[in-house]
């Protein structure tokens, strides 16, 4: 029991959830509405896409690799399932949405995938290169449009309540719409994936020592691949969420997102170079930017000064996190001269 | 002959835009003929690029150190909103400026770009802060503070002599914004070519543990690599303020993406340790071929170019890893077994 | 020989990748349950042979039988089902995941199972620990195992396959002499289970301590292979180099009057104390002590990489401070670390631009790049050290580690120094440069260099130093003259 204190001290997680409780009691202090089902439930409701995203990026950072295609991807596979829809005139359940933009997604995925996994191109620049295709393709091949009505089925999926809270104080009612379910299953499904299955530990070897864990057995390549195709399908699935929740579709406004999803996953102690993170710390580092960019009005400050405030909490964050980590490592004399790599 | 071949081996980069930027004028030559190849067109596709062209020239630097500088988007706005707002304080909305303002301007824009590059190196050289995500933190406060000044909307009631002056050629022929660019560029490659910066960024880049070892002093290498990036940035900005004639805190928000597809095409390793000059302006050069060489197809849509950019983009990666594949290991099942 | 049972018997093996012959028929022969010696300089085969043994490379010719069977093609899955396993260097183990994790991996992934079970894994991790009866907590996460621990955490490894053969590449590099000790006491016990251990290393005192018979390559042939109770120094040395060194020793000729560099009291928290030493010009001083003694700290502090926190250095009778490298440096004291794969050289860079790029601000020309004299330089030194390479715009992966190592050592000469520290200046290098390197040494100091040899390589110490520290837990505790000394002496004073 001690060790697990002793190793829950050095980790980033209870850090960020002290500062999301700290921030939570601050706001609380100058608004009095911050622990109020309601704000709760607003904050929840903004999770859900930057989490479902968050979830994909988690697994490509401890893989070893960054992925920044995925708002691209995301808006052409829901822009595309979406228009499908529209087109034929779709009655039904919002499911067949998710099925198609899934699909797509798992598709234009495989393609991050080939050139990652198969040809082991970096990461960060491929999927910078493919974000460049995959928003071309939906704005010059589809010529996308904005969609302001959606299916019924997507439209009322996103905005039935699954939850609704109402304010005491001002009458308001926020509702937390069934998609939050789609980010739950997300989770849970990303937490089996990588604790209790071999592809899943395959991906933290490969992000430790993608050498050794080819010698260990493990199909880099393969694994790679399908880990993209997973990415692709979450970060689809994020698209569809979004759009029923806003009930309209906007072929460009995910557009810009990654960066500051990268910097929550990082800020929940996830590492940039890989091998190390858990989903608690992704999804806490995410919340908290969420936070901070939802708590503004509560806090008297105008949205204006919201981009400055984040920019301050990432500046900040990342910094105690290097000072911290600074702390713990010293400079280590390196004991094992590598004669491997003088050897014929 | 062997001396040409040894300068197209010891610059891949530059060779592999090469062979695509001629092949693709080959297409546009035959496709559009004299429409593409008049000088008219040439100074119209000279027009465009000096923007994102001075943040590739600043970007580049960070990137040969294995960094990256994430800030140069938010620091271009953060100081043409700076220039414009000394403008209206000093001259009225409605004023008029004396031409001579525009060396405050870029005065502005290097102090602007000697602070945000000092807050960079900062937290990268003394808090070991990666780089991708200290930038990024910077963007956001710069994109910040420039929505607080500016309300979140654009800018255009100011004195225009500026960008008059700016989007004006000189001689009548070479646009104004071109010759800055240019002048950068020469400034920037006689930074890493001819002085020993180039040489000892190239190293840090390459190993920075064996760069302090060496006796390099990494704080300050790093200090003025982030504050040219910035000032070169803060340029940037100056020249999408002649260009739009209004200054907004979000324009260019994808040129960041851009800079870094045309760094890395150009040749800048992602890992640090290399990049010339030569192969960012080729980069350039080529892209600006195939935007304009598909805005002259009517039929087909500007958005095209973002598309065939992120292709370009991954052909040269497939190109890269073509030609680097190291001698493979034979592994050729025993032939003779007895001996 | 030829009647025993063998458990490997490698004939006439060859192979080649692209122009270069790897290997030229060659043999090896190890009985079962023995502990072989392979030897040989860099470069001379003996990664290359483990790694057709254990199925990376296919050969191109010749015969290899394993336990009575022979043959033909194998993959690295088949080595280990054949009982044969490869502890490399680097051990291979990943240090982001557990120790129950890096033991059981391999079995689980091919076990072909979708799903992990933790308790499986917990299972087999702690049968794989009881085979040495390793002492650990299999939760830890390798990356904050010692070296040591390490080691023996990929032994257990290679023991949960039924091995029959394990190869150790270069084993005791990192380890402490007592860490040494506790591994050979472990490869006695496998011997008495049967297993039979091929240890790679050029030590010679490890392959008179621990082997029962020895083989020796040098450029891809094989030199001899016999039993260790024939061997001794001189024939070891011969059959590694194919030369015969005359060792100088080192008498100095030009001691300066004041001392050029002194410590006082320098100290640094768990790391070192109180160390006084004082070093004139033309001395050579040899700094010896076990791997933990505190002597590599020392040695970054006195070079400004960590500081110590009290007590003062003192340059030709001034005090300095040095903060970090550069002003050690500007200082005139340099340092030749003590790894230079990843503390030396910029590896993938040219060896001109590492030999330059500690006097780089000196080849300027009014702020500019000065290309000529850095040409210049780049010669001179080359010529200087017999660097052995046709370009010197080639990268330095390109050369042999003495060679490399000489790269290291222009790099510092030409920033001039009046001190100058080495840090293990002959490891991993061959015979051949280390010669060279010692007589270079040797001359630096008799042209009135002072400088300091930090190395546990006794023979290296006692052959080219005027005096000799000892240094254990963080203090000298003892100091000799170079006259009285024998390497008994002072490796009691290092335990």
């Amino acid at each position: 029991m001690k060790k697990r204190i002793t190793r829950l001290l050095h980790s980033n997680e209870p850090y960020i959830f002290m500062i999301i409780i700290f921030l939570g009691v601050l706001v609380q202090i100058r608004s009095g509405q911050f622990f109020t089902g309601n704000n709760i439930v607003d904050l929840l409701s903004a999770l859900i896409v930057p989490g479902l995203f968050a979830l994909g990026e988690f697994m490509s950072l401890i893989s070893g690799g960054i992925d920044v295609s995925f708002p691209a991807l995301a808006s052409l596979s829901t822009y595309a399932a979406t228009k499908i829809l529209l087109d034929t005139n779709y009655q039904g359940n919002v499911l067949l949405a998710f099925v198609i933009a899934m699909a797509i997604g798992a598709l234009l995925g495989a393609i991050n995938g080939f050139f990652v996994g198969y040809l082991n191109l970096n990461s960060m620049i491929v999927t910078l290169g493919t974000s460049s295709i995959f928003q071309g393709i939906m704005q010059g091949a589809l010529r996308a449009n904005q969609l302001s009505v959606i299916p019924s089925g997507m439209s009322s999926f996103g905005t039935t309540a699954f939850i609704s809270a109402t304010n005491k104080t001002n009458g308001l009612t926020s509702i937390l719409p069934y998609t939050f379910l789609v980010l739950i299953v997300a989770c849970v499904f990303m937490f089996v994936l990588l604790k209790y299955t071999i592809f899943g530990r395959g991906i933290y070897a490969i992000g430790g020592n993608s050498q050794s864990a080819h010698a260990a057995g493990f199909n880099v390549k393969r694994s790679k691949f399908i880990m993209f195709i997973i990415i692709g399908m979450i970060a689809s699935a994020a698209g569809v969420c979004r759009t029923c929740m806003m009930q309209q579709m906007h072929p460009t406004n995910m557009l810009g997102m990654e960066m500051n999803i990268i910097a929550g996953v990082v800020l929940g102690g996830v590492a940039l170079a890989g091998g190390a993170g858990t989903l608690t710390g992704c999804i806490l580092g995410t919340f908290l930017i969420v936070m901070v960019q939802n708590s503004m009005i509560l806090l008297g400050i105008p949205t204006t000064w919201s981009d400055v405030f984040v920019g301050a909490v990432i500046v900040i964050g990342v910094a105690v996190s290097a000072i911290q980590a600074n702390r713990k490592g010293r400079i280590k004399t390196s004991r094992i001269i590598n004669h491997q790599k003088e050897a014929a | 002959m062997g001396k040409i071949k040894k300068a197209f081996s010891s610059n891949m980069e530059v060779t592999r835009l090469l062979v695509i930027m001629f092949c693709w004028l080959v297409f546009v030559g035959i496709m559009q003929g004299k429409k593409f190849y008049s000088f008219n067109n040439f100074l119209t596709m000279s027009g465009q690029f000096p923007e994102y062209g001075l943040m590739v020239l600043g970007g580049m630097l960070p990137m040969i150190t294995g960094g990256i500088d994430l800030s140069l988007v938010g620091t271009a706005n953060f100081t043409s909103i700076i220039c414009v707002y000394s403008a209206i304080g000093l001259f009225g909305a409605q004023g008029s400026m004396p031409i001579a303002f525009t060396l405050v301007f870029f005065l502005l824009a290097m102090l602007i770009g000697t602070a945000v590059g000092c807050l960079n190196a900062f937290l990268v050289s003394k808090l070991n802060v990666p780089p991708i995500l200290a930038t990024l933190g910077v963007n956001e406060l710069m994109l910040g503070l420039s929505i607080v000044i500016t309300g979140g909307a654009a800018v255009s009631d100011f004195p225009k002599e500026y960008c008059d002056f700016f989007s004006s050629n000189i001689f009548g022929i070479i646009p104004w914004r071109v010759v800055v660019f240019i002048i950068m560029a020469v400034v920037i490659w006689f930074l890493l070519e001819k002085t020993t910066y180039g040489t000892k960024i190239r190293l840090y880049g390459t190993n920075s543990h064996v760069a302090t070892f060496s006796g390099l002093n990494t704080t300050a290498l790093l200090f003025k690599t982030y504050i040219i990036s910035s000032i070169c940035a803060g340029f940037g900005g100056l020249m999408m303020l002649a260009t739009y004639s209004s200054a907004r805190a979000d324009y260019g928000s994808n040129y960041t993406m851009q800079a870094i597809l045309i760094m890395v095409l150009g040749g800048v390793s992602p890992n640090g340790g290399k990049g010339k000059v030569s192969g960012a302006i080729t980069a350039i050069i080529l892209l600006k071929f195939i935007e304009s060489g598909i805005n002259r197809f009517r039929s087909v849509s500007t958005y095209y170019v973002t598309l065939i950019w992120g292709v370009v983009l991954l052909i040269a990666l497939v190109l890269d890893y073509m030609s680097a594949k190291p001698k493979k290991v034979k592994s050729s099942p025993a032939a003779k077994s007895a001996v | 020989m030829k009647d025993e049972k063998l458990l490997l018997k490698a004939e006439h093996i060859s192979i080649s990748f692209g122009n270069v012959h790897a290997l030229k028929d060659v043999s090896l022969a190890i009985k079962p349950g023995e502990i072989h010696c392979l030897a040989g300089e860099n470069g001379c085969g003996k990664s290359t042979i483990i790694k057709i043994i254990s199925g990376v490379y296919q050969r191109d010719s010749g015969t290899i039988e394993f336990d009575g069977k022979t043959i033909s093609k194998i993959t690295p899955i088949d080595a280990i089902n054949l009982g044969i396993q490869v502890i490399y260097q680097d051990f291979s183990l990943f240090s982001n995941l557990s120790v129950a994790e890096n033991l059981a991996l391999n079995t689980e992934v091919a076990s072909g199972n979708k799903f992990v079970k933790w308790k499986n894994v917990n299972k087999i991790a702690e049968e794989a620990i009881s085979k040495i009866n390793l002492n650990i907590d299999l939760e830890t996460r390798v990356r904050s195992l010692s070296v040591a621990q390490k080691q023996m955490v990929a032994i257990c490894r290679a023991l949960m396959f039924n091995a029959k053969l394990i190869i150790m590449d270069e084993p005791t590099t990192a380890l402490t002499r007592k860490e040494v000790d506790a591994l050979f006491e472990i490869i006695l016990k496998l011997k008495k289970q049967g297993i039979a251990i091929l240890f790679i290393s050029h030590k010679l005192n490890e392959v008179f301590e621990i082997s029962d018979r020895f083989t020796i390559f040098r450029n891809g042939e094989l030199v001899v292979s016999g039993d260790t109770k024939d061997l001794d120094d001189k024939k070891f040395t011969y059959y590694m180099t194919g030369r015969e060194f005359e060792n100088k020793t080192f008498i100095p000729e030009n001691i300066s009057k004041a001392p050029i560099f002194e410590l006082k009291h320098f100290s640094k928290e768990n790391a070192f104390s109180d160390i006084n030493i004082q070093l004139n010009g033309g001395e050579i001083l040899g700094i010896t002590g076990l791997l933990d003694s505190g002597r590599t700290e020392l040695a970054l502090a006195m070079f400004g990489i960590s500081p110590a926190t009290s007590g003062e250095i003192i340059r030709n009778g001034k005090k300095v401070t040095l903060k970090n490298p550069r002003e050690a440096i500007e200082n005139k004291i340099a340092y030749v670390p003590e790894d230079r794969l990843s503390e030396g050289l910029f590896l993938p860079r040219s060896i001109a631009d590492n030999i330059i790029i500690s006097e780089i601000d000196r080849l300027t020309d009014k702020g500019k790049f000065n290309q000529n004299k850095r040409n210049d330089e780049v010669q001179h030194w080359v010529k200087e050290m017999e660097v052995k390479t046709d370009n010197p715009e080639n990268p330095t992966t390109t050369l042999s580690g003495g060679n490399q190592q000489k790269v290291v050592l222009a790099k510092w000469l030409a920033t001039k120094p009046e001190v100058l520290i080495l840090n293990g200046p002959t490891v991993g290098v061959d015979i051949g440069s280390k010669h060279d390197i010692h007589l270079i040494l040797q001359k630096l100091a008799n042209q009135g260099m002072g400088i300091i040899i930090i190395s546990d390589d006794l023979p290296e110490i006692i052959q080219n130093c005027s005096k000799v520290a000892v240094i254990k837990s963080g203090k000298i505790v003892n100091e000799y003259d170079a006259q009285s000394l024998d390497e008994s002496t002072i490796i009691n004073a290092m335990m």
